[in-house]
């Protein structure tokens, strides 16, 4: 891996050395803890008036996230089926041309403001969640796509014609060779594009769609800066979380024998 | 072709030994242009690479021979020409199918890091469905072969091997379909000069048992006189500049590119050309392990000689002491604590000489098939050697 992270050091892929992987595995979990652990306390002894009480109530909170984390893999769902295969078409033979236009047009998606996204295409497609996922895998979009492009250029070539000497199809050396060893940096990608979109779905509840930002408008619509805290601090939390098991993926996807 | 070149192949260096599994293959007017060149890389070869042998191509870089190499499995797809192998034209099936027909070994091994060893010498069997069984059996085989105790390394990932171990592995895997070609690209230039020259060796005792066709390119002259059958040294446009046995291309070099490509060391070359097993191997006393020192030390003492050979229970050596050294032991233990210097008989007198120049006792223990222990060359043996053939043939 040391050769394949020098030479793609000009593009961040967000491959970590196994040190902070094994010392963030451990550590974000303990941490997402203590934060949730401090704030459960708060919640059961804090004077809170009717406002607040029913906009924290337990079940609110649980619904909320769950509306949250929903959103949060539906959209990575979508981001995975269309950015992998774009990624992957765009380093075959005469597709190659066309992947820094492609790159740039992504970049554009993740530039733009998503809640400018959001709104606008809320008003042309409706106020749903089909829409909020929409424009949240276009903010999510660029990451797995530059990654997956990224991951399977730095795949050593001569080990690609080694593959296709010995017989194998181009399927083959695909599935068999430059996917698995292009893993780990897709995986970074994907990483990154769940944490985008675990922060970006706070927006989701601006065309009714749900999850955590409802706490944080409440909270500032109402001037209640206690409803408003808690729902930053839970996202905080939540993407943490969501961070976490994405390193626990990269983890399990990276093959063996190539760290 | 050029008119000083002969196309055809010179007579045979030694008779086969054991049935040939190899295959003819014959180039016959192949030219190769990349796109956008206006000069052909491959200009108009024409070819024949005998059953059984192993043929080096060697040149100046960027004359055309890994371009060749690689028409023969289509990587390189020639302009116009054909290719045959055993009379067929490598064009009549597909280039995945045919690939699986050919070996193919590359430089430093070309493992796939996130495959074991297992997994890698099984990939083709694998491709051609071969059964589960067979394909187990057939790397424990191959391992065997190259020299890697199965159970040992069976399970291992490339990175916990070394260069030459990861070397070994890419040459099982080349053979793991037991296909008729063998392809090799430049196979041994990323590993250390010792290792290599064992690596050498063991190419060609495996080649020894199995004969298939080999076609190695190379741009080491010494190990393509070692390892040639036949040289093919090519020059622009891969262009023969002369085809022919080591032996011939040493002596009778075509022309002056020749001359200048082979070098004027040619006559120390000629030691390239002659095998350890040319010499007369001197026959020590030789003790065992788990003998005792003293005594040991005492029956070499005894024979004239100054130092002991332990062998171990399969004779292969494992210890080479002074006779103090062997005196200070009370048994003669299994594992040395210092490298021993070991030349295969099929190594040449210059790896012998190199590998005399490590050692401390003057000479170098030579082993034969599965390492067993025959004999030593001593310095006094190769300097003689060197005079009878310079006075045999003046140069």
């Amino acid at each position: 891996m040391s050769d394949a992270t020098r030479q793609v050091s000009t593009v961040d892929t967000g491959v970590e050395d196994r040190k902070t992987t094994i010392r963030l595995l451990i550590g974000l979990p303990l941490l997402c803890a203590v934060i949730l652990g401090g704030w459960s306390i708060w919640r059961q002894t804090a004077d809170l008036d009717d406002i607040e009480a029913r906009q924290l109530a337990w079940g609110t909170i649980l619904e909320l996230t769950r509306q949250h984390i929903v959103l949060t893999l539906i959209t990575t769902a979508v981001v995975l089926v269309t950015a992998i295969p774009a990624g992957i078409l765009l380093t075959r033979g005469s597709f190659r041309r066309y992947s820094g236009f492609v790159t740039g047009f992504a970049n554009a998606g993740q530039a733009a403001p998503v809640i400018g996204l959001i709104v606008l295409l809320a008003i042309w497609l409706g106020f749903n969640t089909r829409t909020a996922v929409l424009s949240l895998a276009i903010y999510g979009f660029l990451p797995v796509l530059r990654n997956t492009i990224v991951g399977l250029q730095q795949v050593d070539q001569t080990l690609v014609e080694a593959a296709r000497g010995m017989g194998m199809s181009a399927v083959d050396v695909l599935r068999r060779v430059e996917l698995p060893l292009a893993m780990p940096v897709i995986m970074a990608g994907v990483r990154t594009a769940l944490v985008l979109v675990v922060g970006a779905a706070a927006f989701a509840t601006f065309i009714n769609a749900g999850g955590l930002g409802a706490l944080i408008t409440t909270g500032i619509n109402l001037f209640r800066y206690s409803i408003l805290v808690s729902g930053a601090v839970i996202i905080a939390v939540v993407a943490l979380l969501v961070d976490w098991a994405g390193r626990v993926l990269e983890v399990l996807l990276t093959p063996k024998g190539t760290t | 072709m050029s008119t000083t070149t002969s196309g055809q192949p010179a007579p045979e260096k030694d008779s086969p030994t054991s049935a040939v599994s190899g295959a003819e293959i014959v180039f016959d007017n192949v030219v190769k242009t990349y796109p956008g060149q206006s000069t052909p890389a491959v200009d108009n070869l024409s070819l024949t690479v005998p059953a059984g042998k192993i043929v080096m191509f060697i040149g100046p870089s960027g004359c055309g021979k890994t371009t060749t190499l690689k028409m023969i499995n289509r990587l390189h797809e020639p302009t116009s020409g054909t290719i045959t192998i055993d009379g067929e034209d490598i064009r009549s099936k597909n280039a995945t199918e045919l690939r699986r027909t050919i070996g193919y070994v590359i430089q430093g091994g070309s493992l796939f890091p996130h495959m074991t060893v297992e997994e890698n010498i099984a990939l083709v069997p694998g491709l051609l469905k071969w059964d589960k069984k067979d394909i187990a059996a057939r790397v424990e085989d191959l391992l065997e072969l190259v020299g890697l105790d199965p159970s040992r390394y069976r399970n291992r990932y490339p990175k916990e091997l070394s260069g030459g171990q990861q070397q070994r592995v890419g040459v099982a895997r080349g053979l793991a379909a037991d296909p008729p070609v063998l392809l090799m690209d430049e196979p041994f230039g990323a590993v250390d000069p010792i290792t290599r020259q064992r690596l050498q060796d063991e190419l060609m005792s495996i080649q020894e048992e199995l004969q298939k066709t080999i076609v190695c390119v190379t741009h080491d002259i010494d190990e393509a006189i070692k390892l040639g059958d036949r040289i093919l040294l090519l020059s622009e446009g891969a262009h023969v500049a002369q085809y022919d046995t080591p032996q011939e291309i040493l002596s009778n070099p075509a022309d002056e590119f020749v001359e200048d490509f082979v070098g004027s060391g040619s006559s120390l070359k000629q030691l390239s050309l002659s095998r350890v097993d040319e010499l007369e191997l001197q026959q020590p006393v030789i003790a065992s392990v788990g003998d005792e020192g003293s005594a040991a030390a005492a029956a070499a003492r005894a024979a004239g000689q100054k130092d002991v050979i332990v062998l171990d229970a399969r004779r292969r050596p494992v210890g080479w002491y002074s006779l103090g050294e062997a005196t200070r032991m009370s048994r003669l233990p299994q594992e040395s604590h210092e490298d021993i210097s070991v030349v295969d008989r099929r190594a040449t007198i210059n790896d012998a000489l190199d590998s005399m120049l490590a050692s401390s006792h003057g000479g170098v223990l030579v082993t034969g098939r599965r390492d067993e222990f025959l004999g030593v060359v001593t310095f006094t043996a190769v300097t003689e050697h060197i005079r009878s053939t310079s006075e045999s043939s003046p140069s």
